[in-house]
This record gives C-alpha cells, structure tokens and sequence, in this order.
C-alpha cells in the first residue's frame, strides 16, 4: 500500500498537540499514549471524551489541548462522536462549514468505559460504521477512582475491590476482556494495539488506519504508576516488558485480518513483568503463589500458540 | 393553511417537519414510536431533508442529539417514560452544554409495575434538569409547541433545551383537527438555525462541558443556567406576541378557563385539562363559582403568573398526575411555594389522580369541588388526597381475590 510508514523515532511528528502541565499523575503511561496519538492525528481533531482519568486534563479555564474537546458521560462517548460527525457531515452537505474547518471526530477513554459502562454505545457506533477514531489508553482497572476492577483488568491483579486476602489471596479471578476481538467480531476496517513504549508501530499504524473510513480502534497498554504502584521512572520500561513477555500483543487487523507488528525473538518469562509491579505482588510475598503463576505463563502462552507465533 | 386530523405524535412530526429539522437521532419507545417512524417515512420519501439515526438506546439518542446540537445543526428527539429515565444522566449534561435541542415527551407512567399509559412522573422527574418543559393539552398546541420550542430556546438569551410534553394515548394517538401551517409562514416566525455559540471547527478549537472543581466555580455555571431560564420567561412572551401575530393562536405560560370571577379553582396540566374544563362548566351550571388554571409552562416556573391568578381566590385543588413517593403530588408543591408569602392566599388542597391513565371521572371532580366548599366554610378536609372511587375499590379487591392475595 502506498502509505508512507515511519522508520525510527527521529521521524516522529515534531509537532505537540497535548501541552505540558496537565494534572496527570507523574509517569502516566496513558499520557505518553495520548501525546503520541496526538501528533499521529493532528490538530485538526475534536476530542469526545468518557468519564476517566483524563476526564480531569481539561479544568476550567485551562486545556492542554490544541484542538476542540467535548466530554459527554461515562457511557457515551461513541454516541457523542456520532452527534458530532452527524452534524459535521450534514453542515458540509448543506454547504455551512467550509471543508477545511471539518474534523477528526477521537474518542478518548479509558477501559473502564471503553470495556464496561460504554460497550454498549460503542457497539452501536461500529455497527452503524461512524467514522471516527478510539483510543482506549488501558491501565487496567479504574484508575480514576483509586484502582478498582475493570473488565481490562487481569487474572491475578490485586485492585481495591479485589483485594488479595487470607481467603481469596488470588486478586482479581477473572481474565481480562478481549476488547480487540469484541471489536473485530464487528468487522470494522481497521482495529491495532499500541503500547506508548513502541512510538515507531504507534505512528505508522494511525498512518495505516488513516486510509479507511469507518472505526477505527486503537487499545494503549498504558502503565499507571500509582495504581501499579510502580515507580514513574519505569513506566516505559515497563510497558517494553508487557511486549516483551509477551503479556501485550501488538497486532492489527484490517477488516478482521489479524496480524503480529512486534513479535519478540525470544519471550521473557511473565514473571520478570509481574515482579515489577506492586498489583502482582501478593503472588510473591507472603508465599509464593505458584499455581496462579504457572496459570498466568500458560494464558499467555496460550495465546500466541493459538496465533503460531509460540512454537 | 390546511386542516387535518392528526393524532398527536402526528402533529409532532409535523411540527418537526416545518422546523426543517437537520438531525433526528432516535431510538423506539410506547407511545412514541409513531412520532420517530412518521419523520422515517417522510425522510426516506423525501419530503424532508434530514439525517435519520436509529440509535442503541435513549442515552446514546440524547448524547448525540445534544452533541450535534452542540455542532451547530437543528437537532430533534423524542422519547418517554422509561426512555426519558434511562436517558436521564444526559439531560443534565445537555444542559449543560447549553444547547438548543428539542425533545419530545410523550408521557407514559413509570414501572414498576410496568403500564402504557400516562402520568407524569416521567417529565416531572426532568423538571430540575436545566431542560425547559412546555406542556400540551391538544394535538394542535404539540406542532405549534414544537415551533415555538424552536423559537425560544435558540435566542442567545436562553439557550437551554426543551422538552413539549403531551399525554401518552390520550394525546398521542387521539387524531383531533389540527391546522398544518405553510412552511413559508413557519420560516417567517422560525428562520433557518444559525448557532453563534458552539460550532467545531478547525480554526476555532473549543473546549465544552470541562470539569469546574471549586465550589464557586460550579455555583457560577449552575446559576447562569437557572437565569438562562428564568430570563426564558420573557424571551417566551415574545415568542408568543410573535406566534399570534403569524398564526392567529393565542399562547400564554398559563391559561384560565372561567377564572376571572371564580371562587374555587381547579389546577391542572396537560390533557386532562379538558375534563377539568368540562368539569368546571358543569359545576357553574350547578350555580358554583368554580373557574380551572392550566399550567402550560412548567420549567422555568411562571410564579408570579400563578400568583396574580390565584391570589384572593377562596380555595384552589391541585391535581396532580403523579405521585412523589413519601411526599405526595409534585406540583402542589411548586404552586405552593410561590403562594406561601401571599396575604390573600387560597386554601390550597392536593389530589392525586389519573395515575397511569386512570380516568378522572365527573362525579371525582364533583367530589373535589364539594371537598373546596366544605373547607371554605370551616369544616376539616384533608390536605391531600388520592382521587379513587368505590367501584374501583370494589374492582382491585376482586382482582386480588383473583390473584389469591386476599
């Protein structure tokens, strides 16, 4: 295809969109995510963003954005971005808004929305084939109230309400939701994963998807320090483990074709990414939780088994 | 002008239609499914020009709805009952954003237990939104509603949305003559939507609907919405100088009906109106003074209106469609509250009646006036009560005989 792809990080646009200042939590690896979407998309966008974290960058009467910016619900970002492109569809057809003013319409959420409260409305709007982009920045459970369970969270992490006690000392018991194949069940063009520690595939799969018309998703693995309770120094190295054990898959598909973009030579063992991180550390300490670190290696194996990537 | 018959939803639709409405997201519910499926017809037969959107539900309906609103576009929804409250948490955010959008209610009561017919808990609980609420009591007062909905909530002294309001079954599909207006008339009182307040685009970046954390910064927002709609009162009265001049009918926030000279009062909304009024004259033939207010604009609340009607009356019957749960009928509250400082204040009662539809039949408004009566000549009267005869009494004990719950 004739799509320009970038090839190191000296080619990223030089271009900030999200201006310094914000009152995101230091380290916020969904904030790396956010800054390199944005320089993908371009200011000519109008963000629709759910309740979450970033619900919080925009507090009267400062944004630290460079486009326009509309939050709506928890529930209903997507339908927002549907009233939106509507509108600027109708006011272009009836010749009211000079082509040159018209928008991306971005969704911005976090997995809370985007996997529980907003699935509904999200379904809807790649159903009914609304142009637009996703971005889903994934901390893996609630961050914006603390740390609490979401359906992004998974098996084995410890949240405020699944905590690891004497009884249940697993943490969270359910896997994680596959949004990605929620999504593609749908068949919409274009759907990715990205991770803010790989720029390069973030940027040169927005430069992909720009060629369809249709939803496009884009779910950031996106370390959250105090939630993680990580330090904020490591979130990019963090978020290079979860690829690099093999725990975050980058991949896309283009109308439901999947395909790998980062496949590590060898796979670091899942461990070395949850030894990292305060939410795993139950499965170490008091005692070593073998089965359900045995369980997690073989989930993740499992999966790129299933893809042959895992031989 | 033509004259037709039309059933409520129709005439909402049609004043849709003259509107020229850009955008209708929508989303199907009892009883209002007939308003969304007669603009479907006519946008894929095209005799209109807008863009139709079946959405997932009515809280993603109300999202975009607003959002497009907020983009610049005329923008129409309607729902009820159970659709009205599971778009609720929108409401507030709607008007919030500030936007003129217009919504239709057709009012259905509330499950549980489920039922298809109307009361207003539905719209009332709307009633602290920030969205305005026009209340019909005829087909022919829905279209031209719709119209000065329009009217009023796009001027830049109010811009706040609107919910009309009609009765489900009883006005939704009760066809009464309606005049349709030429829709060159319509765009001389309505002309064609063109927003200076909230536009996207590329030159002009905006932030809407940011968070406001501080107390004061909150309070400020809060308010100038709440003046939005008090100064919605004025701008209203032009609206309706600018109708009668158009169209020849006569609207005001309120309406008395033989109220002049009445002693005992009779306050209503909505459709029932008309059997309150029918109630009254039938109650002068019996030689009382009895005169009936119908409340047309609920939100922002025509207090001082209300107050001049009702001052030195000798006692008034609010008649509540709806029930607040442990407290009783919701708009004897609000008359209440802009009578309570009047030195010539009638005795103000409240009854519940016309729950999910019941009937409020002649001998019930008899009952009522009588009740006022006693009151005025001293004898003790209940402040509040439920409006429900003996034959249904008897009906319920036989059904729940039925139902073996004796």
């Amino acid at each position: 295809m004739g799509i320009e792809r970038i090839k190191s990080i000296k080619d990223l646009p030089p271009e900030e969109n999200v201006f310094s200042g914000t009152p995101a939590c230091a380290g916020c690896g969904a904030l790396l995510s956010l800054r390199l979407t944005l320089k993908a998309l371009g200011r000519k966008i109008v963000i629709v963003n759910a309740a979450g974290c970033f619900t919080l960058l925009t507090i009267y009467p400062y944004t630290p954005f460079a486009n326009s910016w509309l939050y709506t619900a928890m529930a209903s970002a997507p339908a927002g971005a549907q009233g939106v492109r509507d509108a600027l569809d109708i006011l272009l057809e009836k010749g009211r808004l000079d082509p040159e003013e018209d928008l991306k319409v971005v969704v911005l959420t976090g997995d809370g929305a985007a996997y529980d409260i907003g699935l509904a409305s999200t379904s809807g709007a790649i159903y009914r084939n609304l142009d637009f982009y996703y971005l889903c920045y994934d901390n893996e459970a609630y961050g914006n109230t603390g740390f609490q369970r979401s359906g992004a969270t998974p098996f084995g992490s410890g949240t405020g309400t699944t905590p690891p006690g004497s009884v249940r000392p697993t943490g969270t018991e359910l896997p994680k939701k596959d949004l990605f194949e929620i999504w593609r069940s749908h068949k919409p063009p274009y759907l990715a994963t990205i991770s803010p520690a790989y720029p390069v595939d973030l940027i040169n799969k927005f430069k992909k998807a720009e060629q369809y018309k249709g939803p496009k998703l884009f779910i950031a693995l996106s370390p959250c320090p105090p939630g993680w309770a990580t330090d904020p120094s490591y979130t990019v190295k963090l978020a290079k483990l979860a690829v690099g054990t093999g725990v975050w898959a980058l991949k896309e598909a283009v109308y439901g074709e999947v395909s790998h973009t980062i496949v590590p030579k060898k796979f670091k063992p899942v461990e070395e990414y949850l030894k990292e991180q305060g939410r795993f550390a139950h499965l170490f300490k008091p005692v070593r939780q073998e089965e359900t670190l045995k369980k997690m290696q073989e989930m993740v194996d499992d999966y790129w088994k299933r893809h042959q990537l895992l031989l | 002008m033509k004259k037709e018959m039309l059933t409520g939803n129709a005439a909402a639709a049609w004043g849709v239609r003259l509107a020229e409405v850009d955008y209708i997201p929508a989303f199907p519910v009892t009883p209002q499914t007939e308003i969304i499926e007669t603009l479907a017809r006519w946008i894929a037969d095209g005799d209109m020009a807008s863009r139709f959107v079946t959405m997932d539900s009515e809280h993603s309906m109300i999202t975009a709805a607003g959002a497009a609103s907020a983009t610049g576009v005329r923008a129409f929804t309607a729902t009820s009952s159970q659709g009205l409250l599971y778009g609720f948490e929108m409401l507030y955010a709607v008007a919030g954003w500030r936007v003129p959008l217009v919504m239709v209610n057709v009012s259905r009561g509330l499950s549980a237990p489920i039922t298809l017919e109307t009361d207003h808990n539905d719209v009332l609980a709307a009633r602290d939104s920030g969205f305005l609420q026009i209340h019909c009591e005829t087909c022919q007062e829905v279209l031209d509603s719709i119209l000065m909905a329009y009217r009023l909530v796009e001027d830049e002294r109010v811009l706040l949305p609107i919910i009309v309001n009609m009765d489900g079954f009883y006005l939704s599909f009760t066809r009464e003559p309606v005049e349709v207006p030429n829709l060159e008339r319509v765009r001389n009182f309505l002309p064609p939507y063109q927003p200076k307040h909230a536009f996207f685009k590329a030159s002009q970046p905006m932030a809407q609907s940011v968070t406001a954390l501080g107390g004061s910064l909150y309070s400020y927002f809060k308010y100038q919405m709440h003046l939005g709609s008090q100064k919605a009162l004025e701008v209203y009265k032009e609206v309706c100088v600018e109708f009668e001049k158009e169209f020849g009918r006569h609207y005001d926030t309120i309406e008395g009906y033989m109220l002049d000279d009445a002693d005992y009062v009779l306050v209503m909304t909505n459709s029932f109106s008309t059997l309150g009024k029918a109630a009254v004259k039938r109650a002068r033939a019996r030689g009382i003074k009895a005169g009936l207010l119908r409340l047309r604009l609920l939100r922002p609340f025509p207090a001082e209106n209300i107050q001049r009607a009702l001052t030195g009356k000798r006692a008034v019957a609010v008649i509540d469609q709806n029930i607040s749960v442990g407290k009783g009928g919701i708009l004897h509250s609000d008359v209440a509250s802009c009578l309570c400082n009047e030195k010539q204040r009638p005795l103000l009662f409240s009854f519940i009646g016309g729950l999910g539809g019941k009937n409020i039949s002649p001998g019930e408004f008899e009952f009522i006036f009588t009740e006022l009566i006693k009151a005025v000549a001293g004898e003790a009267v209940e402040p509040s009560q439920l409006l429900y005869t003996e034959e249904e009494w008897q009906e319920m004990v036989r059904l729940k005989r039925i139902a073996g719950k004796e």
